[in-house]
């Protein structure tokens, strides 16, 4: 565990130390702070629920878009810069390096989604929502965005560089993204595999509406593990090259 | 001790080395010599974890690689050509955090750094951004880096490249300290390098060993026993080309200093140096000096190299 936190602490660390991690950071909070501003709150009169709602579409968005930013440098760049063999030559398992990773990217997640609070904070005082209602909202922001930081950690783990990191992170979270209009147009049983997988049409609807599916829990925990074992066996394979 | 047998590692239908075998003795500094392609970095991996080999074991007291590797690891400490670094920390901090990385706890890290940064004579740069430092410091940051753990194998690859000769003169004595505590594997291209610190050397051809020993022991093997030496005398050249007249001597070549001396090159098939000394003296030539000509490790690698080629 504690080569877990060592990892974790410090590629955080260097998020929030370095001039890259604050970009981010800010740029996704003015473009969730906008798009709150522009979608959510508009001039005609809403239902506080309805803008609630809105706004967790769009953080949950706008947290898997910081995950594609906040991950492709998570391996590419230890081996861009050759600090991979510091973690490599370490007696750190491969699942602890791994995990290391990961919970930096989360520890990085949540740092946005606390900084977003104010904009829930202002519904619970202005509106008719309940505590629960933004718990459950962010508990889902929080699953899907986990589920983006491991699809992240495994392309970050297998490409050479952070550009190529990043693309294969985001041409999967699109994928995941877009499916349900893939879904559409394909015949049983791949159009109800493609609705099953769809991040936000399936998965994230029940929390942006207050409510805890234990299917969705589990689906973002499962595309979690399963791309976080990828990137432990993608580092494993490597030692065996 | 540090035990490699039967080593080998493909990489696809490529063969980098193949059934090496060697060993390495409690502090010891041995240098690794190597033309490029010859498998020395498959095998500086290999030594250093980062690569688990095809064929062959390797163990450091008894620690096996494959059946033991984070314990195995947590023995080594690797310096790659480039050294690794963060750049963003201070050297006390990035000494200190793989400290932690190779097991110690913070503690023991903490107790330790006086000295790591003592030998890689880094105490006065400790609370410096290491991105700000010159080469030869960073590559002392590689060092402590490697050091840190107390490992019983320290990996130098190309530890001097790059460094200024100041530089130079200082990290041969942070290598030479280093073998107090722990053994030494220096690889480099500086052949001289190896001549000056290392206590015995390993020659890499082809993806094999073809020679072991200290430099001596190459340089005898290089000349395959026959001596070449230099001196000069004083006395007729008849009677000193009439001593020469002999089957041991394979080859001179007599030359006039202009002061009454000749400095005469010889070459012997073996070592019959008191033979030809008494034949100088017994035909009364005047013998001012006598010194067995040294071959350079250079000549040597080469020789050594070129018999594999062949």
């Amino acid at each position: 565990m504690n080569g877990i936190l060592l990892v974790a602490g410090r590629d955080f660390r260097s998020y929030v130390n370095t001039a890259w991690g604050w970009a981010i950071l800010a740029l996704a909070l003015f473009i969730d702070g906008l798009f709150f501003n522009f979608y959510a709150l508009t001039s005609t009169p809403r239902y506080s629920a309805e803008v609630l709602e809105d706004f967790f579409y769009l953080t949950g968005g706008v947290a898997l878009t910081c995950a594609v930013f906040v991950t492709m440098r998570l391996f590419a760049e230890e081996r861009q810069t050759g600090t991979m063999v510091l973690l490599e030559s370490s007696p750190l398992s491969e699942t602890q390096i791994v995990l290391g990773k990961y919970l930096s990217g989360l520890a990085f997640m949540l740092l946005f989604a606390v900084l977003t609070l104010y904009m829930p904070a202002m519904i619970l005082k202005n509106g008719r929502v309940s505590f629960e209602e933004i718990a459950v909202g962010y508990l889902g922001v929080m699953l899907m965005g986990s589920a983006g930081i491991a699809i992240g950690t495994w392309a970050s783990a297998i490409a050479r560089n952070q550009l190529l990191a990043g693309v294969v992170t985001a041409v999967i979270v699109v994928f995941f993204l877009a499916c349900w209009r893939l879904a559409k147009v394909l015949d049983a049983p791949f159009n109800d595999l493609l609705s099953y997988v769809a991040f936000f049409d399936r998965q994230f609807k029940p929390f942006e509406e207050g409510r805890i599916h234990t299917e969705s829990v589990v689906f973002f925990a499962s595309v979690t593990f399963a791309f976080l074992l990828l990137a432990m066996r993608s580092l494993v394979a490597r030692r065996w090259e | 001790m540090i035990h490699v047998e039967g080593l080998g590692h493909w990489y696809g239908d490529h063969r980098a080395v193949e059934g090496l075998s060697f060993r390495i003795a409690e502090r010891e500094i041995v240098g690794f010599l190597g033309l490029n392609g010859a498998g020395k970095s498959t095998t500086l991996k290999v030594l250093a974890g980062l690569v688990v080999p095809t064929a062959g074991t390797v163990s450091v007291d008894g620690v096996d690689l494959v059946e033991a590797g984070a314990a195995f690891r947590a023995r080594i400490g690797y310096l790659p050509e480039e050294p690794p670094l963060y750049k963003e920390m201070t050297v006390r901090e990035f000494v200190r955090y793989c400290g932690q990385l190779k097991g110690m706890s913070r503690a023991e890290v903490e107790a330790r750094l006086p000295e790591v940064l003592g030998v890689t004579q880094l105490s006065h740069v400790a609370d410096r951004i290491v991105g700000e430092l010159s080469h030869g410091y960073k590559k002392r940051c590689g060092i402590a880096q490697a050091i840190v753990h107390k490992p019983r194998l320290v990996v130098l690859d190309e530890p001097i490249s790059g460094l200024d000769p100041r530089q130079i003169v200082e990290m041969r004595q942070v290598i030479r300290d280093l073998a107090r505590d722990c053994t030494v594997l220096v690889s480099s291209h500086i052949l001289g390098e190896i001549s000056e610190t290392c206590d015995r050397i390993l020659v890499l051809a082809g993806g094999r060993i073809v020679a072991q020993g200290t430099e001596a022991e190459l340089a005898a093997r290089a000349r395959g026993g026959a001596v070449r030496l230099t001196a000069v005398l004083r006395g007729a050249r008849a009677a000193i080309e009439g001593a020469l007249a002999d089957a041991s001597v394979t080859g001179s070549e007599l030359r006039d200093d202009g002061d009454g001396t000749w400095r005469v090159h010889v070459a012997l098939s073996g070592d019959t140096r008191e033979a030809l000394v008494a034949r100088w003296v017994a035909a009364g030539v005047g013998i001012r000096r006598l010194v067995e000509d040294e071959t350079e490790l250079e000549t040597i690698f080469l020789g050594l190299t070129r018999e594999v080629a062949a």
